[in-house]
């Protein structure tokens, strides 16, 4: 009951903050101290983005992110996950890939942007390496250190029991190094997410979230670019709440494991 | 042990040459694998499967990183990129822990703050980058912004988890010793949610450098190792950009072992709050 109304009075107090902070951009943006092609009212806003989205030309730059970043970070699961679970379990593995794993990590991937634009030119090659580069530390990382903190009385248990090594990865290890993998992933799309945003900017090829916005400011077109700004929020959200959250509650949670490690 | 067996013969110092030896053994472990790919590069570069000015020998870069590092120009770049780092980061360290505190003690602050930082976090930080263009102009004031905006985002999300975190039993029992608001605040909260601070403070500094080198590229600030790279890509200097590439590596490297282990050492483990 008393819980309740907390909840109840958190939500009328974080309506009553986003009004107040729209409230007071829309203030701005008409009092005319600011250039209105730098800050369009809300209305506009929504206009604009309204007018994108039933042209069809939003959903087709959100298209093309989408495909970039998807493939990106697929490349990354199937290269991160075989890769942190060869390194964890066979130690030759792990001396030859952790020291050249660690020189590169501090490396932001924007910083080779320039230099893959140089080798694979303007366009989907360079964004999708980009998105890959970004995204395969984390997943790499989390299966490494998931696979490695595989509790080792569950091993001897199923060891006892007579399993073979096939059924020990596919019963104990994987299970066991799930919730690690699952964070992995969370990680990588987020880093995959930023990644392919700024990718997009600065090699710019035609298509694109990242472009669009990059592309209106040319124009000033402050209310594309806020709008898109909206579409990348949403996106990146629905994938972090829906995807994310519903594949943890598939696995992780149904096999019992909570989730041990933390973003 | 064969070996360390046939060192001491030799050497005559039983002790320290088999821990040396134990030390040559990792470090030659650590150095195999880029001996291997280096070597595969350098294959590949001198074979000439891709042009010589895209894909030049490790020679060439290393020479033009001599280079530049004798004509201070390399450390030009780098120090401007560090200073715009450590501002923008010093800026998200201030606001943002302060932020998340309050959240974290007070609920009306977090009914005020939640639903305004969730709704900005979920979008990258690059994508703010030309509305802060726009907003404040080229060069360093919208570049240190972008970067303090965008490191924020951890550090108040990981310091109201902190001091939501605290655990209740010590915040009673500190209250039935009699502390103040203030000595609950020093002796007690801040301790105990710093292991969380300090995550976000790592969190917000990696994230500030990845965002720095992009956002260096695109508000054409006259310094910075961003922008080098970026306009090394015009003339097709590959050498150097690697060069800039690698210091960039060397920076970051050096910020997460120096600063922030360091800082975890002296305050929190000292404290007893994590063992490492």
């Amino acid at each position: 009951m008393t819980d309740q109304g907390q909840r109840a009075r958190s939500l009328i107090r974080a309506a009553i903050t986003l009004t107040a902070a729209a409230a007071v951009y829309e203030a701005l943006a008409r009092s005319g101290y600011f250039a209105p092609a730098l800050l369009p009212t809300i209305p506009l806003i929504a206009r604009a983005l309204y007018a994108s989205l039933a042209d069809g030309s939003m959903l087709e730059h959100a298209a093309f992110t989408l495909y970039r970043v998807m493939f990106g970070f697929g490349l990354s699961m199937v290269v991160g996950i075989p890769l942190g679970i060869l390194m964890a379990r066979f130690r030759p593995v792990e001396n030859f890939f952790l020291p050249l794993v660690s020189a590169l990590m501090p490396i932001p991937s924007f910083a080779l942007v320039p230099l893959f634009m140089l080798w694979f030119g303007i366009g989907n090659t360079t964004t999708v390496l980009i998105v890959f580069y970004a995204a395969t530390f984390p997943m790499l990382f989390n299966t490494w250190s998931g696979v490695r903190s595989v509790n080792p009385l569950w091993l001897r248990a199923a060891g006892a029991m007579g399993a073979d090594e096939q059924s020990l990865f596919w019963k104990v290890i994987i299970p066991g190094a799930s919730p690690f993998i699952i964070t992995g992933m969370r990680q990588a799309f987020l880093r995959a997410w930023i990644a392919v945003v700024g990718a997009e900017m600065i090699a710019a090829s035609d298509w694109g979230l990242g472009w669009v916005i990059f592309d209106a400011k040319e124009f000033l077109n402050t209310d594309i670019m806020l709008a898109a700004l909206v579409v990348i929020g949403a996106i990146g959200y629905l994938f972090e709440r829906l995807v994310f959250g519903s594949l943890e509650r598939a696995t992780v949670q149904r096999w019992g494991m909570t989730r041990a490690a933390k973003g | 042990m064969q070996d360390a067996v046939t060192t001491i013969t030799v050497m005559g110092a039983p002790g320290r040459s088999a821990s040396g030896d134990e030390r040559w053994r990792v470090v030659a472990r650590n150095i195999f694998p880029f001996v291997v790919v280096g070597t595969i590069w350098e294959i590949v570069a001198w074979a000439g499967v891709f042009p010589h000015r895209l894909f030049p020998t490790l020679e060439e870069v290393a020479l033009s990183f001599v280079q530049l590092t004798m004509a201070g120009i390399l450390p030009h770049h780098a120090i401007e990129t560090v200073i715009r780092l450590l501002t923008g980061f010093a800026l998200a360290a201030v606001f943002g822990v302060t932020i998340g505190v309050l959240m974290g003690r007070s609920r009306r602050a977090e009914d005020i703050f939640l639903p305004l930082v969730s709704i900005g976090a979920p979008i990258p930080g690059l994508a703010y980058a030309p509305l802060f263009l726009l907003w404040f102009g080229l060069g360093n004031i919208s570049a240190v912004l972008l970067v303090g905006f965008v490191a924020a985002f951890p550090i108040i999300f990981n310091s109201w988890t902190g001091v939501k975190a605290v655990k209740e039993i010590w915040v009673r029992s500190a209250q039935s010793m009699g502390a103040d608001d203030r000595r609950m605040f020093r002796h007690v909260i801040l301790p105990g949610a710093l292991p969380y601070i300090l995550t976000g403070l790592r969190l917000g500094l990696a994230q500030a450098w990845r965002i720095l080198v992009a956002i260096e590229m695109l508000a054409a600030v006259p310094w910075g190792l961003g922008w080098m790279i970026f306009g090394a890509r015009e003339f097709l200097n590959t050498d150097v950009m690697m060069a800039g590439i690698a210091v960039i590596g060397i920076i970051g490297l050096t910020l997460e072992k120096l600063v922030f282990q360091k800082i975890e050492h002296y305050t929190v483990v000292r404290w007893g709050m994590i063992t490492s």
